[in-house]
């Protein structure tokens, strides 16, 4: 919950109405301050001037994905001069706040495939994209679902088959691209397996060597029953023994076929463990008790910054993919309105697409974060060239050294070979029962 | 008989701790209670009457198997800790017969419980792992050539790491009833000619009953409702019912996560009463 629901500068009369109730505090600057201020600062174009109150306003964001990088709060008071609140969540929780706590909210910060959960619930208020400054520098993925003309689809919960609604106040997808998003998108990337290739030894190219026998315990999966499936999906697919119609939402029988092969595996050893939090993989790889297993980016970056070799490695049947964007509250109107449009736009104007790609992640508008890296910093993240320098994160540690190219390559390489994107299945409840006795076996 | 105003008085007397009990024990229980009958979908809790959670609970073959394991864990770090800990109980109590040794003694047991739980889990990690210290020794003086893999992420990991943790308190209330033995009776079997052996059968182990009871509940207890210890040793790879519940929670399953509560509650109960019948712990405290 937010613990300051009132601005910051106590000689404001607002804030006083303010600290009464927030009910009182939205009404006041509904009647005072949009009506006569909001409006006629509007009309007066982009970028808006407004009136002292624009300090008062705070936005409270809530969410997974970039909600506990407190430095964009700081950035946000310094260039736009109101408050950001972020509070981070994990992901079922998120949604849960979504749907039944609509007002202690006015920025949800959720993954694409809860928004295919929550927009039913119509708590979200969907984009005006003809709002959005930096809309046409926006990636494909987020508007036809393809990054080049001619890229396949991919399968799972794509952001563009949940990123359109048809008006303001459907409940339901767009087909295609219209003027109304469910979600601004803002960060999202590519999984895949990492590996040790010291205690390797040879090149990985297929998820199936995940439950290859010549890595019998030593190998590790990630036990979040809704990512796990899909990581135990794309090996399933790679070693031949099962065909998914899709992997993102599979039918019961793909489900039992896909959590008896693992149990099997399970029981003949094949894993040394599970792990279910960022540092807990660190810790297996680079402690060697595992060399192949699920992983995630900034988590292969860690274990690299140790001195250990780690590779997040590239794999022939693709990568599983993850989205995810900003959401506006249902109860936002007027001046918060305004400041919630001019913090999306601020968002995807490159500030924060830098902070977000010298992480390893990806901007929905990368072009725009470009002025904000250094050639060698773009080089090496978007492009995939070799660093000509040491590549430091941005909160100064020190990733990779001159000479490092990232896995996978350049963005093209990484995002055009995506299989499958994070999803939420029908028969999810059945899933995660099978998961969890796949657990327990 | 007493008179109104005095049974005014104690009824005033016993309020606060049974407000304090009604508030922080009886209500949170009732409103698991509760809850366990509700339906819920994936994102609200729905207030209701339904036996769904239990019928999803007791018709998965999974449940049986936690509950399984969750008591072989319980029984083996049970019959480890209560080994250890009267064993250490008993040098503390006849061995040692400096009151102050006994005191120094008594408080290096308890030095352990200065860092939290967690880390004094994990810290088993990097002894046991394939690299770890317990590794790597046996590979440097050649008793073994290649690692042991079940030393860590298996269930021998579990108990090894409930033993360490909870063997105080088998320790703490079974020295306390060994100190309470009257030393005359054991000079008195001493004189009438019993061994050693005999003396601890026939009447420290008796005597003792109180402790041991007492320890074994403690142990039993905190062993069925850990979730922490199963995931983190076993690497995720066995489940104990506090897991499943525990996940069950993070899936938002309020009400089959009561269920499951609800249940453990009961069989927890029940032990604890079973042992109850074997001593009267309240009589000979």
């Amino acid at each position: 919950m937010t613990s300051k629901e009132t601005g910051q500068d106590p000689t404001s009369g607002v804030s006083e109405t303010e600290t009464a109730v927030e009910t009182g505090r939205r009404k006041f600057i509904k009647r005072g301050v949009a009506g006569a201020v909001g409006a006629a600062a509007y009309s007066g174009g982009f970028p808006m001037i407004w009136s002292q109150n624009i300090k008062n306003i705070t936005l409270r964001q809530f969410g997974t994905g970039v909600s506990n990088i407190n430095e964009i709060g700081q950035k946000v008071k310094e260039d736009l001069g109101f408050n950001l609140e972020m509070t981070a969540l994990d992901t079922d929780t998120t949604a849960q706040r979504v749907v039944t706590q609509p007002k202690s909210f006015d920025i949800a910060d959720i993954e694409y495939f809860t928004v295919k959960k929550v927009w039913g619930s119509g708590n979200l208020q969907p984009f005006d994209v003809s709002r959005l400054k930096y809309y046409d520098k926006i990636v494909g993925i987020f508007k036809d679902g393809k990054l080049t003309p001619d890229a396949t689809l991919a399968q799972g919960t794509a952001p563009h088959t949940v990123g359109y609604t048809d008006s303001f106040d459907s409940k339901s997808f767009a087909d295609s691209e219209t003027n109304w998003y469910t979600l601004v998108p803002t960060i999202y990337n590519a999984d895949t397996l990492g590996i040790r290739p010291d205690l390797i030894g040879r090149p990985i190219e297929s998820w199936a060597e995940l439950l290859n026998p010549e890595f019998k315990g030593k190998s590790s999966i990630l036990n979040i029953s809704s990512i796990g499936i899909m990581d135990a999906a794309m090996v399933c697919e790679a070693m031949g023994e099962i065909r998914y119609g899709d992997k993102g939402n599979m039918t019961k029988e793909e489900i039992d076929k896909t959590i008896a092969i693992f149990t099997e595996a399970k029981r003949n050893g094949q894993f040394r463990a599970f792990w279910k939090s960022f540092d807990e993989s660190v810790n297996l790889m680079s402690s060697g008790e595992v060399v192949i297993q699920s992983m995630w980016s900034p988590a292969v970056a860690k274990v690299r910054s140790m001195g250990i070799p780690c590779v997040y490695q590239p794999l022939k049947e693709g990568y599983r993919s993850w989205g995810g964007g900003l959401g506006l509250s249902r109860n936002l109107s007027g001046l918060e309105l305004d400041a919630a449009y001019e913090y999306i736009n601020w968002y995807l104007s490159g500030w924060v697409g830098g902070l977000l790609m010298r992480q390893g992640y990806y901007s929905a508008a990368p072009e725009t974060s470009k002025a904000f890296m250094s050639e060698d910093e773009w080089g090496y993240w978007f492009e995939g060239k070799a660093a000509k320098s040491d590549i430091i994160d941005p909160f100064g540690n020190k990733l990779e050294s001159a000479g490092a190219v990232r896995d996978g390559g350049s963005f093209y390489d990484r995002m055009g070979k995506v299989a499958c994107w994070n999803s939420v299945m029908d028969e999810n409840r059945y899933m995660i029962r099978k998961w969890n006795e796949f657990v327990a076996s | 008989m007493r008179s109104l105003a005095d049974k005014f008085l104690t009824s005033l007397q016993v309020t606060p701790l049974l407000g304090v009990l009604a508030v922080f024990f009886l209500l949170p229980i009732v409103v698991i209670l509760a809850v366990s009958f509700w339906d819920y979908n994936e994102f609200s809790l729905l207030p209701d009457f339904v036996w769904t959670n239990y019928q999803e609970l007791f018709s998965s073959p999974v449940t049986y198997k936690i509950y399984l394991s969750t008591f072989m864990f319980a029984g083996l770090s049970w019959l480890f800790t209560l080994l250890i800990g009267f064993t250490v109980a008993y040098y503390l109590a006849f061995h040692v017969h400096s009151k102050l040794w006994q005191t120094l003694l008594f408080l290096l047991c308890t030095i352990p419980f200065l860092t939290s739980n967690l880390i004094r889990m994990i810290a088993w990690i990097p002894v046991l792992g394939r690299h770890g210290l317990v590794n790597s020794g046996l590979q440097n003086i050649g008793l073994i050539d290649a690692p042991l893999e079940w030393l860590l992420y298996s269930d021998f990991a579990v108990v090894l790491a409930f033993v360490h943790l909870y063997t105080l308190f088998m320790v703490v209330p079974i020295f306390n009833s060994m100190m309470k033995i009257d030393r005359s009776l054991i000079e008195a079997a001493v004189d009438a000619g019993a061994g050693g052996w005999q003396v601890l059968r026939q009447i420290i182990i008796p005597l003792c009953k109180p402790g041991i009871v007492i320890g074994s509940i403690f142990v039993i207890t905190l062993v069925m409702g850990d979730f922490v210890t199963v995931q983190t040793m076993s690497g995720g790879q066995n489940a104990s019912v506090g897991v499943a519940m525990n996940n069950k929670r993070a899936l938002l399953q309020y009400p089959a996560a009561a269920a499951d509560a609800v249940v453990l509650l009961v069989v927890v109960l029940l032990i604890v009463a079973v042992l109850m019948r074997v001593v009267n712990v309240r009589k000979e405290l």
